[in-house]
């Protein structure tokens, strides 16, 4: 019989066996967890409702300034060192090489620490301006800085050549070139790897709490964490990450919406 | 076949070429340029007048576009000097860019900005470029699409445009700039046949205008047409110049004569024949 099964029936036994052996992995893994444990720890329901609205007021708000205030300062170092990078003067584009490979050869926690700690140390009586906030646009922003010159340098050289030429040859300087023709047309293009920039941000802003933050100043993770310990129980480290998945997932449509509108355009 | 109604010599009256003004427009003296160990223009002379159409011809790799980019410095020569209206291009304290708005470039690929409308392309380099005002640059881009005939599209974007509508308002963003001088490097190479005929038809009105005019072209028809001189370049060099009833219809050269045969019958030209080099 084997040997009589055209070339569609033999994939449509494959994948048949393939979704069989999923269903059955599932069916064992829910089989075997400890259901009961599992609510008791992580979602009891009277504990949920504690949480609300604290968590939504205070620890998400923050997540989202703390995210924006690095996406933003990181954004503007970032296209400052992609144009160095880009720089007829050798040593800007050295400048920006060395740069790029340590902020993104660090794990971000240790910038954060030395944020934290290095940076008041080094330049006694001087304080971050902006207190927390500034600290945590300093080290997010320094951070995404690194990913993002290499994205908007990788943006503008897309920018066909002819491009600089038409801006040239009405006038334009280089300079006013780039910032009129060339960076408008390179924002297009990252736009969607930029945003996916934003979401790792929104997920790295969780590095907050080792800078030492006041109550109103917790972001999610450390809220979650708080009250982890505090009832002796899960629930708040669940709701945390939910919440994180209540910004991320729509945020990353939105990129496959981008990408999939740059990709029709071209 | 030969002889298309050659554009009547009264419509040159009066431009300052008839009447004997001094300088011609663009004077471009010993001119070489090599990228590396190619010699892409080994001594080029060459003067255009005011109010003078120039079709620059010759096979592909013959110096013609890189002949035409050194006239506006996108090209830098290697040796040489380049003067528009009297100006020195070639002269390393000229300020370039003020020198650029005075000439108008209009290239195969049309290099409109995508992310504008046809609108904006032709007031965006008015305003940074020239520094007018948000009214004058918009009545002036008004007015240059109405002239190559593209009013109605004054709000779509280059990607809702066809090839031929895109480098019509390409012209018109180079003419919104008023300036002295034309130079088209390709300005049909790039279009399906079909929407050919829009673009030169622009461009002749422009020439019948009096606009100083250097073409680089495949259009033979356009050349004999509209052309008060044609140069014929090979090699890096110019091989022969003249009037087009010359250069097209009885040309002196065999190695002009190989190209026009294949340009105008390729299907009747012998293969491969070594030129020049």
């Amino acid at each position: 019989m084997t040997s009589r099964l055209t070339k569609r029936q033999r994939r449509r036994l494959s994948q048949g066996i393939q979704y069989t052996v999923f269903l059955a992995a599932l069916g064992v893994i829910g089989g075997l967890a400890d259901w009961d444990t599992l609510q008791n720890q992580f979602f009891q329901t009277d504990l949920v409702k504690k949480l609300f609205p604290d968590i939504i007021t205070i620890a998400l708000r923050n997540t989202v300034v703390y995210t924006l205030s690095g996406f933003v300062f990181g954004l503007v170092l970032g296209l400052v060192i992609a144009l160095m990078r880009l720089s007829s003067v050798a040593p800007y584009r050295w400048v920006a090489g060395i740069y790029i490979e340590i902020f993104r050869g660090l794990p971000a926690l240790l910038i954060f620490i030395f944020v934290g700690v290095a940076v008041p140390l080094a330049f006694p009586g001087t304080e971050i301006p902006g207190g927390i906030y500034g600290k945590v646009a300093l080290g997010l922003g320094l951070v995404a800085a690194a990913y993002m010159a290499e994205t908007i340098r990788a943006g503008i050289q897309a920018v066909p050549k002819g491009q600089m030429e038409a801006a040239r040859s009405l006038g334009f300087s280089h300079g006013r070139a780039m910032v009129s023709v060339i960076i408008p047309q390179a924002f297009r293009i990252v736009i969607p790897p930029l945003t996916n920039e934003l979401v790792l941000l929104f997920k790295d802003s969780s590095l907050v709490l080792f800078l030492g933050v006041t109550l109103e100043e917790r972001e999610l993770t450390k809220y979650g964490r708080d009250l982890a310990s505090q009832s002796a129980n899960s629930t708040p480290i669940l709701i945390a990450g939910l919440c994180y998945l209540l910004v991320t997932v729509p945020l990353s449509f939105v990129v496959r919406h981008l990408e999939a509108r740059a990709r029709r355009a071209r | 076949m030969i002889l298309m109604p050659r554009k009547a010599e009264a419509m040159r009256a009066g431009t300052p070429k008839d009447a004997g003004a001094g300088s011609p427009e663009i004077e471009i003296r010993d001119l070489h340029k090599s990228f590396g160990d190619n010699q892409v223009l080994r001594g080029i002379d060459l003067e255009v007048d005011a109010g003078e159409v120039v079709c620059v011809i010759g096979p592909s790799g013959s110096g013609k576009s890189t002949l035409l980019r050194c006239v506006n410095l996108l090209e830098e020569p290697t040796s040489g000097k380049v003067f528009v209206g009297g100006t020195e291009v070639t002269d390393l304290d000229v300020d370039i860019d003020a020198v650029r708005r005075r000439i108008g470039m209009v290239f195969q690929q049309f290099n409109l900005f995508p992310h504008l409308t046809a609108t904006e392309n032709l007031t965006l380099p008015q305003r940074r470029v020239l520094g007018r005002g948000k009214a004058e640059a918009a009545e002036t881009a008004a007015r240059n699409l109405e002239r190559v005939g593209l009013a109605a599209k004054a709000d779509a974007y280059p990607a809702q445009l066809s090839g031929g509508q895109q480098q019509r308002v390409a012209i018109a963003r180079a003419l919104a700039m008023g300036p002295e001088v034309m130079l088209f490097d390709e300005p049909t190479s790039a279009l399906d046949p079909e929407l050919v005929g829009d673009v030169l038809a622009v461009m002749r009105r422009l020439a019948q205008e009096g606009m100083t005019m250097m073409v680089v072209t495949h259009e033979m028809s356009f050349a004999r047409e509209v052309a008060d001189r044609v140069v014929f370049m090979d090699g890096g060099v110019i091989v022969e110049q003249g009037p087009p009833a010359q250069v097209v219809g009885d040309p002196q050269h065999e190695r002009t004569r190989h190209f026009l045969n294949r340009i105008l019958d390729p299907a009747a030209a012998e293969p491969e024949e070594p030129t020049g080099e």
